[in-house]
C-alpha cells in the first residue's frame, strides 16, 4: 500500500494529455515543507508508511534541492519514500538517494518515438532518450526501487507500447539486477488538458494485459492506482497486482487543504485506505503498509 | 525424531520455524501459529515499525512469552545493512537471535555468500545468536559454522518456488559435515518436502574413523550459554566445535561430538 503526495503542480513542460501542462489556466500550488508535513501526517494517521512524492516538471521550483528538503522532512514520518518527478542525471539521483529517496518511478508514457514527440511538444521532457535512460541512471546512483510504465491511450495500437514496456522491464532486470522493479499500465483519465483517446483501452484489454505482464514478468511488481474503478480494481488483484494506492488526491495539498489547486487527473476509486485494505483481506491477501525501512541504509 | 532440537542452548520441542508473511490478517496468523505447534516465529524487521510509533504492527499478534521471536534481516543487500538492522532490532528490545538474510537480488532472493559470511562474523562478535540463510554450499556452511553461527540454513530451492529439495545432494553433504543444526530454509511447498528434509539423517561413519557426526536433525544436548564478549567463543562451543587436540570441547556436555579428525579454527580450548 502506498499513497501519492503531490508537492507541486507547477510545470514547464507541455504534455498535451496532462492536467499540469504548461499554459493550462489552472490553479497552481507548490507546498512548503510545513504543508507537506501536514499532508504526510494525514497519510501516516491513515496507516501509510510508503509515500510517493510527485511534482510537475519545473527546474527552479521543484528541483533537487526542493525535493531533498521535503524528503528530509518527510523521512521522520515515512520509512519508505519514492519519487515520481522529472528525470535527472546520475549525480542528481545520487543526491536524492543520499537524501533518503528509496524508489524512483519514471513512466516513459509511450515507447513509440513518433508518438512521444507528438504528445510532448515542449520542455525538458521532449528528450525521449534521456527519459528512457532515467531508470538505469537511478539504479547506478543507488536507488533501490524502480517503477516504469506506459500511459495507455496515447499510442495506437496500445499493444506496441505494452510489448515495449515488457521489453524495457526485461532489460532492466538484467542491468539493474539489484533493484526491485514494478511496472504500471495506467489508462488516461479525464483532466484539465481535455485530452481523450480516440480508442480507449477497454477493461477487457487491460485485464488481458495484466495477465500477459504477469506471465512475462512473474516476479515483478504490478501497480494499480486509483485511476480505475473500485470493482474493477478488486477484480484485477488476483491477476497479479501487487502495489496499490487508496484514498488518493492528485492536487497539491489535497488531503488537508482540498480544492485549492488543480489535480493531475480525476481518480475513479475514491474508497478510503482501510476500505481498500478490507477488500484485499476479503480476497485473501495481506495489505502490507510497511515493507522497507530507510533506517537499514547506513548513513541515512 | 523424538529428541528435542537444541539451538544455542535452547531446546525446542517443535522443529518447525514459522514465518509471518502472507497472512490475510493478524488474527489469521495468530491462529495459524497456534495450530502449527511452532515455538519459533520469524518476522521481517522491514515490516516492523522500528520507531515503535504505534502504527499497524505485526508484533502485536505474536505472543512473545510463547514463541521465540526470530527477527530476520530480509531486504538487506549487504553485510552493513544486515548488521545495522540487527542492531536496530536489539535496540528496540527484540531478542538477540537473528535470522541473517543478505539478498542483493530482489527477484530470486538468493543469498550473497560473501556478504552473509561477513555479516555473520560481525554479528557473532556483537553477541548475536546467528541463524544464516545461505546457499546449499557445504564449504560456505562450514565457514559459517566456524564463524560461530548457531545453525546453517541452506535453501531447498529458490524462496517461494515451492519446488522442494532441489538441492538435496548438497544438503546431504551439509548435514553430514555439520556440527550445528541444519535448517532447510526455503523452497518447500508441501508437507512431504518438509518430511523429506527431516529424513535426511546423516550416515554414521565407521568407528575406525573415530567420529560421530552430530545430527542437526537429532538435536544436540549441549546447553552451555554465555553472554557478552564470551558469546563468540560460546557460540562455537555450543555449535560443537572441538579443541585442536581433538578432544571433545570442554564447554560441551556432549560426548557424542568427538571429532578427532579435524580441528576447528578459532576454538579457544
Amino acid at each position: 500500500m502506498y499513497a501519492p503526495l503531490y508537492l507541486s503542480n507547477e510545470c514547464l513542460t507541455t504534455c498535451t494529455y496532462c492536467g499540469f501542462a504548461k499554459g493550462l489556466p489552472i490553479a497552481r500550488k507548490t507546498l512548503s515543507v510545513a504543508q507537506s508535513l501536514r499532508e504526510g501526517e494525514f497519510l501516516r494517521a491513515r496507516g501509510y508508511r510508503h509515500v510517493l512524492l510527485l511534482t510537475g516538471e519545473h527546474q527552479k521550483l521543484t528541483g533537487v534541492d526542493f525535493l531533498g528538503e521535503h524528503v528530509g522532512a518527510l523521512r521522520a514520518l515515512f520509512p519508505q519514500i519514492s519519487l515520481e518527478v522529472q528525470v535527472w542525471n546520475e549525480d542528481e539521483y545520487r543526491r536524492l538517494a543520499a537524501a533518503g529517496v528509496d524508489g524512483v518511478v519514471i513512466y516513459q508514457e509511450t515507447y513509440d518515438p513518433d508518438s512521444y514527440a507528438r504528445f510532448h511538444v515542449a520542455g525538458k521532457k521532449r528528450d525521449y532518450e534521456f527519459r528512457l535512460g532515467g531508470p538505469e541512471r537511478a539504479a547506478r546512483a543507488g536507488i533501490r526501487r524502480l517503477g516504469i510504465g506506459a500511459l495507455l491511450g496515447l499510442h495506437e495500437p496500445w499493444r506496441e507500447d505494452a510489448i515495449a514496456l515488457a521489453a524495457h522491464a526485461l532489460h532492466l532486470l538484467k542491468v539493474a539486477w539489484r533493484q526491485e522493479l514494478a511496472v504500471s499500465v495506467p489508462r488516461i483519465r479525464p483532466s484539465a488538458s481535455g485530452y481523450s483517446p480516440e480508442h480507449p483501452v477497454t477493461d477487457r484489454e487491460l485485464a488481458q494485459l495484466i495477465c500477459a505482464l504477469r506471465l512475462v514478468l512473474p516476479d515483478t511488481g504490478i501497480v494499480m492506482s486509483t485511476r480505475e474503478a473500485p470493482g474493477f480494481r478488486d477484480a484485477l488483484v488476483p491477476l497479479g497486482v501487487t502495489h496499490t494506492s487508496a484514498g488518493s488526491h492528485t492536487d497539491p495539498g489535497g488531503y488537508t487543504e482540498p480544492g485549492e489547486a488543480e489535480g493531475q487527473f480525476e481518480v475513479d476509486d475514491t474508497r478510503a485506505p482501510e476500505e481498500v485494505a478490507d477488500a484485499l483481506r476479503a480476497l485473501g491477501y495481506e495489505p502490507v503498509w510497511k515493507d522497507w525501512d530507510a533506517l537499514m541504509r547506513a548513513g541515512v | 525424531m523424538n529428541g528435542k532440537l537444541e539451538i544455542a542452548g535452547r531446546a525446542f520441542a517443535s522443529r518447525l520455524i514459522v514465518g509471518t508473511g502472507k497472512f490475510s490478517s493478524g488474527d489469521a496468523m495468530r491462529v495459524a501459529l497456534d495450530a502449527s505447534g511452532t515455538e519459533m516465529v520469524t518476522v521481517a524487521l522491514r515490516r516492523v515499525d522500528l520507531d515503535a510509533s504505534g502504527g499497524p504492527d505485526i508484533l502485536e499478534f505474536i505472543d512473545r512469552n510463547r514463541y521465540l521471536l526470530l527477527p530476520n534481516t530480509s531486504g538487506a543487500i549487504d553485510a552493513a545493512e544486515a548488521v545495522r538492522l540487527a542492531r536496530l532490532a536489539r535496540a528496540m528490545g527484540l531478542p538477540d537471535w537473528v535470522k541473517l538474510e543478505v539478498t542483493p537480488d530482489p527477484r530470486y532472493l538468493l543469498p550473497d555468500p560473501v556478504e552473509t559470511l561477513k555479516a555473520a562474523e560481525q554479528l557473532v562478535a556483537d553477541g548475536f545468536i546467528v541463524l544464516p540463510y545461505c546457499s546449499a554450499d557445504p564449504v560456505l556452511c562450514k565457514h559459517l559454522e566456524e564463524a560461530g553461527c548457531a545453525t546453517v540454513m541452506p535453501l531447498g530451492s529458490w524462496i517461494g518456488s515451492n519446488q522442494g529439495l532441489r538441492t538435496r545432494d548438497a544438503i546431504k553433504i551439509i548435514v553430514e559435515q555439520a556440527s550445528v543444526p541444519v535448517v532447510v530454509d526455503a523452497g518447500l511447498g508441501a508437507p512431504s518436502h518438509a518430511a523429506a528434509a527431516m529424513e535426511m539423517r546423516p550416515r554414521r561413519r565407521r568407528p575406525s574413523r573415530a567420529s560421530w557426526i552430530r545430527s542437526d536433525l537429532r538435536g544436540d544436548p549441549c546447553t552451555h550459554t554465555g553472554t557478552g564478549a564470551g558469546r563468540v567463543r560460546d557460540a562455537r562451543h555450543r555449535s560443537g566445535c572441538l579443541s585442536r587436540s581433538g578432544q571433545t570441547c570442554r564447554f560441551s556436555r556432549s560426548r557424542r561430538l568427538r571429532r578427532p579428525d579435524r580441528a576447528t579454527r578459532g576454538c579457544p580450548s
